[in-house]
Parts: structure tokens; C-alpha cells; sequence
């Protein structure tokens, strides 16, 4: 089978994700925000597609843009959109913003232009067939106790918004 | 020129999928035949429904328009697209614009891992039942962007109802589907699988649908998911999103034209959509009733008369029905037209005869007939049913289903160890 995953799509879902990503800071309206938001995960769960890892796409798909992006619309929905459009938009912490800016982009160059010593060269066994099971047997084999820790932690957080949203229990 | 025609005729030797083949000839032909299937099945479901229920309260429904109504959907259809295309001034127009869309889009793309036969499907995903479950949870963002762009009151309760409605179903409808993949793992090598073709392989090699498997855990496991995809697709006796006594039309009420045929034309594929869901995982997909008990060529033979001989039942009730005409001249275009229709039904039938045709066309058969039945159960429970209100639908989603499928859930993989332990050494 010819692999789709070519160039010209790596391109473009990644177009995708920056214009989405950068809308989602300069859209004044916070639903536009919230949707451009949306774009932007499922380009990238198309990324992950092509990536060989389709188990990691459906759930970034049915988790982010179909559960909890449908949870902050809903949210959003209820605020009042007339009141934040006059809010100002940035505070104006440039020094902050400039400083991370110059040291994340300084990271990305370092990589780019190093890239090679620090991550070396290797041909990617691709795991397409049967990428669900071994995503399984991997979290519920050797990783089963950082996953129970996880749910773990995912319920003592519902617990809390239940804690934090009834006065009395 | 050659060589493209040896491309294609390269995939009519393959016995996979056209995704799977990677011929994208074939991919392109196969989109085409479901997007127009699709329109045509939403098209008999207009007529249909509209009969059904009218026949269900006693009444005749649409006579006018063709012999008892049959060139309804059409008249209906152009009706819509020459009505004026109405925006209201107060709403956003690009979320307004594209909330139809994408709820066209969420509804169709679940099509693309649908299995129609063991060839017959666009491709096969190593995730077809995430892929299909993931992509139609999509279709609440089209909803919920509609009830609010309207900036209306009456859309935004009905978006809002309608998404959490959606989501808390999900849950319930997500522990159904878990226990009936579990039951595919019942195999030598104890792994299941998530693919769509892979799911009816399952139950083919077990010799048994997944309905019947454990009873009545797998029973249980689908009545569960049959209650909430009725929620899921926001049909009756669960439409509060759309309750006409209270929200007028709901999320789509400022829709007019066109767009608001998008949203029907979503509604029932979305609904043929869960429907071949459940087909798949519990009613065994493609294959023909008792493909183990009654084998050998003579039944073979005996169930792939059956797309045929249907096809020509209808074309006989077309024909009963032409010789039952009023015989004034008025009625003779429609007479014609009714007799011509009923010819075309025929010789479709005569044709599924062809033992080559019917040989690749009998699992397509048998799986549109398991849809259409849940099709008509959609309609009975409108008939049926009073629409619940929203507290019960809350009861019922989290404080019965939820639990209940958690439970089976459990037993079911239970009784899954305990055999496949059995089984292993």
C-alpha cells in the first residue's frame, strides 16, 4: 500500500494547526476562539494519523473535539459574549512573553540545527495492524500503575467538583 | 490507458476492502455508491415515516403528490430548495453559515468504516468502532454551534438540552459497546479487535451474533445501546431538543431553506449511522441468519434468492396496486407511473437473480435489511411513546443505564476470563 502520509499533508494539517492555534488567541469572541481551538485538534489528531498511531487520533478525537470542547462551548455559552468582547485582550506583559518566546524558539533552532547528535537516526517500526492492542498491552501490562495512579487522580477531581459545587452533602 | 484500466480490474480480484487495497479507483466509486445510497435511503425514510406514523394514528398521510404519495419527498425537496434562504440580522453569520455543514459532515464521514459486506466498505480502520463512535460525537459541536449563532432563545435551550443530552447518552452507549468488543476477544489468541469487518468475523467464527452471547448479558448490552442511540440521534420519545410544544422547532428553528434540509438530511443518516452500529456488533452485521446451522451450497443458494425475490414482492405490490387504480382518466399519468415504477422494482429483482450478482450483492442485502428493521422501530417509537421530560431522560441516562451497563460491563468480563480460561492450558 502507497503511504499517504506524505509531505504535502504534513504541511497542511500543520498550516491548519498554527492558523487555528493563532486564532485562538485573537479571535475577540470566545466561542470563535473555542472552535478555532477545535481545528486545531483535529488537525492535530490528523497528525497523529499520519504518524502510524490511529488508537491515539480516535481518542484525541472523542475526548477533546467531541467531549470536552462540547463541555467549554457549552460553558461559553452561558457568559455573557457583549461583556468580554469590551475587555481589553493582552495584558501587557511583553518582557515576560518576549523572554519565553526567544528561549522556546532558541530550543526549536538548537534542535533543528543539532538535531541530529541529540536524537540519532532510526527507521520507525510502524505498529498500523495492531497499534490498539499494543497500546493495550502496554497499559495494562507494564505501565498498569501509573495508570491506576491516573484514574486515581481523575477521581479524587471529580470528587472535588462535586465537593466545590454542592454546599451540602 | 492501459494501464489504468489494469488498475482497476487489479482490486475486482482482491478480496479486501478498496481503502484496504489502496485502490483509490474503487475508493472513489464506493463513496460515490454510499453517499447516493444514503440519499435515497433518507429520501424512502421521509415517505416512509410519514406513512407509517399516519397509518399508526389512522389517518391515510401524503395521497396527493404521485400514487399514494410516492413523489412526495421530491415535491418536499423542491419545495425546500426554492424557499427563500432566511439569516437572521442578530446572528453570527459564519457559525450560523457552517453549523449545517458540519453536521452533514459528522453525520456521512461515519460511513467511511461501515460494513456493508466483507468486501463492501470504503475501508476498514484498525479503529472502525472509535473512529464511528468519535466522528458522530462530532455532530453535537454542528448542534450546539446552530442553537447559538441563531441568537434566539428557543435554539439555544434546545442546543443546550440537546448537547447534554448527548453527552451524558454517551457514557451509557460507550459500556455497551466495551462489553460486546470483549466478547470478540473470545478467540484462541485472546485479543479482541476494534474493526468493524473484524467485529462480524468475530461473531461468525463464535457461530453465534452477540446478541444471544452469555444470555442475557449480551441481550442487556443491547438493549442498553438501543435505548441511547434513540437519545443520541435526538429522536422520539427523547427529541426534548426539538420539542414542538415547547421549543418550537429547537436548535434549527431560525433554519430555513436549505439549511434546514441539512439538518434533516444529517438526522436520518446520523440515525442509519447508530443503527448499522448496533447492526454490527450485535445482530452480526452481513451475514445471513444461520450461516453456521443451515451451511452447505443448498442454502447458500436458498438465502441469496432473497434480495431477489423481495425486490419482486415490491414490484408485485406495485402491480396489485396499479390493477386497484381508480380507472377515470385523471388517475392514467399516475397509473403509468405506478406500473413503470413497479416494472423498474423487477427488473432490479430479476436482475439479483444472476447467481454472480447475487452472490456479491446478498451481504449489502442482509445488512440493509437489519438497518431498515431498526429504521421502522425508530418510527414505531415515535408512534409509540410519549416524549419524556428532561429530569426523566436525566434519571434515566445516568441513574439506569449507566449503572446497569457498568454492571454487565463487569459480568461480562467475567464470564469472558472464566471461559477463555477454561479454554488455555
Amino acid at each position: 500500500m502507497a503511504p499517504i502520509a506524505t509531505p504535502f499533508f504534513f504541511y497542511l494539517l500543520s498550516a491548519m494547526m498554527l492558523v487555528g492555534g493563532i486564532l485562538v488567541i485573537t479571535q475577540k469572541n470566545a466561542v470563535h476562539s473555542a472552535l478555532a481551538l477545535i481545528v486545531t485538534l483535529l488537525a492535530q489528531a490528523a497528525i497523529y494519523l499520519m504518524l502510524y498511531a490511529p488508537f491515539v487520533a480516535a481518542v484525541q478525537i472523542v475526548l477533546y473535539a467531541g467531549g470536552i470542547m462540547v463541555l467549554f462551548l457549552f460553558v461559553i455559552m452561558l457568559v455573557n459574549i457583549d461583556r468580554s468582547l469590551k475587555e481589553k485582550q493582552f495584558n501587557s506583559q511583553w518582557w515576560v512573553g518576549i523572554i519565553a518566546a526567544t528561549g522556546l524558539g532558541g530550543l526549536f533552532v538548537a534542535v533543528y540545527t543539532k538535531g541530529k547528535n541529540i536524537f540519532p537516526e532510526r527507521v520507525l517500526s510502524v505498529a498500523e495492524a495492531d497499534n490498539t492492542q499494543k497500546v493495550a498491552s502496554l497499559l495494562y501490562g507494564q505501565y498498569m500503575f501509573a495508570f491506576e495512579i491516573a484514574s486515581l487522580l481523575l477521581l479524587v477531581a471529580i470528587i472535588g467538583a462535586v465537593v466545590m459545587a454542592k454546599k451540602k452533602i | 490507458m492501459n494501464a489504468f484500466v489494469q488498475y482497476i480490474e487489479s482490486y475486482l480480484t482482491s478480496n479486501l476492502t478498496p481503502g484496504a487495497a489502496g485502490n483509490m479507483f474503487w475508493v472513489f466509486v464506493y463513496i460515490l455508491l454510499v453517499f447516493v445510497g444514503l440519499s435515497v435511503a433518507v429520501i424512502c425514510m421521509n415517505w416512509l415515516e410519514r406513512k407509517i406514523l399516519a397509518h399508526m394514528q389512522v389517518r391515510l398521510g401524503p395521497m396527493r403528490v404521485g400514487p399514494h404519495g410516492l413523489l412526495q419527498p421530491f415535491a418536499d425537496a423542491l419545495k425546500l430548495l426554492l424557499k427563500e434562504d432566511i439569516m437572521p440580522a442578530e446572528a453570527d453569520s459564519v457559525i450560523f453559515w457552517a453549523a449545517p455543514f458540519i453536521v452533514v459532515l459528522a453525520a456521512f464521514t461515519t460511513f467511511v468504516v461501515v460494513p456493508f459486506g466483507p468486501q463492501h466498505a470504503i475501508t476498514d480502520m484498525n479503529i472502525g468502532i472509535l473512529f464511528m463512535l468519535g466522528v458522530s460525537s462530532l455532530s453535537v459541536l454542528g448542534i450546539v454551534m446552530a442553537g447559538w449563532a441563531s441568537n434566539s432563545h428557543y435554539p439555544l435551550i434546545g442546543a443546550l438540552r440537546s448537547s447534554a443530552q448527548m453527552v451524558s447518552y454517551e457514557v451509557a452507549m460507550g459500556l455497551a459497546v466495551v462489553s460486546a468488543i470483549l466478547m470478540t476477544s473470545l478467540n484462541a489468541t485472546g485479543t479482541g479487535t476494534l474493526s468493524m469487518i473484524g467485529i462480524v468475523e468475530a461473531q461468525k467464527a463464535q457461530g453465534e451474533w452477540f446478541i444471544f452471547k452469555f444470555f442475557p448479558l449480551g441481550l442487556v448490552s443491547f438493549a442498553i445501546f438501543a435505548i441511547a442511540m434513540v437519545a443520541e440521534t435526538n429522536r422520539a420519545p427523547f427529541d426534548l431538543a426539538e420539542a414542538e410544544s415547547e421549543l418550537t422547532a429547537g436548535f434549527h428553528t431560525e433554519y430555513s431553506g436549505f439549511r434546514w434540509s441539512l439538518f434533516f438530511l444529517a438526522e436520518y443518516s446520523a440515525m442509519i449511522a447508530v443503527s448499522s452500529i448496533a447492526v454490527t456488533l450485535w445482530l452480526g452485521g452481513w451475514l445471513r441468519p444461520f450461516p453456521n446451522l443451515l451451511s452447505g451450497p443448498r442454502w447458500d443458494t436458498f438465502f441469496s434468492y432473497f434480495p431477489g425475490a423481495t425486490f419482486l414482492a415490491l414490484a408485485a405490490i406495485c402491480f396489485f396496486n396499479v390493477a386497484r387504480m381508480p380507472k377515470h382518466p385523471y388517475f392514467r399519468i399516475q397509473t403509468v407511473g405506478l406500473a413503470g415504477f413497479g416494472g423498474f422494482l423487477a427488473f432490479i429483482g430479476l436482475v439479483l437473480f444472476i447467481p454472480a450478482v447475487s452472490f456479491r450483492v446478498q451481504d449489502i442485502f442482509w445488512f440493509s435489511a437489519k438497518v431498515a428493521a431498526f429504521m421502522y422501530l425508530y418510527i414505531w417509537y415515535r408512534g409509540t411513546f410519549p416524549r419524556y421530560r428532561f429530569d426523566q431522560l436525566m434519571k434515566i441516562g445516568w441513574k439506569v443505564l449507566l449503572p446497569v451497563g457498568l454492571g454487565v460491563l463487569i459480568l461480562t468480563a467475567g464470564v469472558a476470563l472464566f471461559q477463555q480460561n477454561l479454554w488455555r492450558p
